[in-house]
């Protein structure tokens, strides 16, 4: 039940706000150096020398707590995606089987989202 | 009216119309999609900076450039079938259904080309690193 309703809205969060933080991120690095900046800037790390520096810390901060809500969605709706394929054979509806694969898809998602961002943090390539 | 069977008489009444090849191409997309995302996120995380020059670079290998391309166009495709399925389910009212339809439509198409298109420039050296 509520990883059925999680499916939808992580892949609706992703279809959207990923959609558009990505194509973004591409667009940017196509046009120039300084156009890449501007993304780098409001999004990963702000700059130092800009007026909007404050302004900025802040959108990066908010930029991370909807990186790692992007990431938990990605692992959460790839790992019940996994699950849907397990169910479209016909296997895995009796009550128990179904339950523990329905909550082996929350525990994949936090533990992978975890991992990335401990990653993502401690090697200084986000700070 | 009112002839054959039940099942006959139904089918393609639902709010999609038809469904058999949505379905299937949407788990095409899916696994397409599992094994694409796995190698996305591997290679951001590996990556030791995101400057624009650590992009630039790392798109110019025709080993990131074309499983990029591939992602964008099997995500993008994923994205338009699922929030098809959403909108068929919650927009009610025809009219609004069809502009949001339209509306899915046109985001995916472009924000898909706009992808397509900058990973292609920055992969044949259109954009100095």
């Amino acid at each position: 039940m509520l990883v059925s309703i999680l499916h939808r809205a992580t892949g609706t969060a992703m279809a959207i706000g990923g959609g558009v933080i990505f194509t973004w991120w591409l667009v940017s690095a196509a046009m120039s150096a300084d156009a890449y900046n501007i993304f780098y800037h409001w999004i990963v790390q702000s700059d130092a020398s800009s007026t909007h520096e404050g302004l900025q810390a802040v959108v990066n901060i908010l930029a991370k707590l909807v990186g790692i809500g992007l990431t938990w969605s990605l692992f959460q709706h790839m790992a019940s995606g996994v699950r849907h394929f397990v169910l479209d054979t016909g296997a895995g509806y009796e009550l128990k089987t179904n339950r523990m694969g329905a909550l082996l898809t929350i525990a994949f998602s936090i533990t992978a989202t975890l991992m990335v961002w401990a990653i993502l943090l401690t090697t200084g390539k986000l700070i | 009216m009112g002839t054959g069977t039940g099942l006959g008489r139904v089918r393609g009444l639902g709010s999609a119309k038809s469904g058999t090849h949505h379905w299937w191409l949407q788990r095409v997309t899916a696994a397409a999609n599992l094994i694409l995302m796995i190698w996305f996120v591997v290679s951001i995380v590996r990556l030791p900076v995101v400057d624009h020059q650590a992009v630039v670079l790392w798109l110019k290998s025709p080993l990131v450039a074309v499983p990029l391309v591939l992602l964008v166009l099997s995500t993008f495709w994923h994205f338009r079938l699922g929030l098809q399925v959403f909108i068929e389910d919650y927009v009610h009212e025809e009219g609004n259904k069809v502009a949001a339809l339209l509306l899915l439509n046109a985001y995916v198409f472009l924000c898909g080309a706009l992808c397509v298109f900058s990973i292609l420039k920055i992969a044949f050296g259109g954009v100095p690193a």
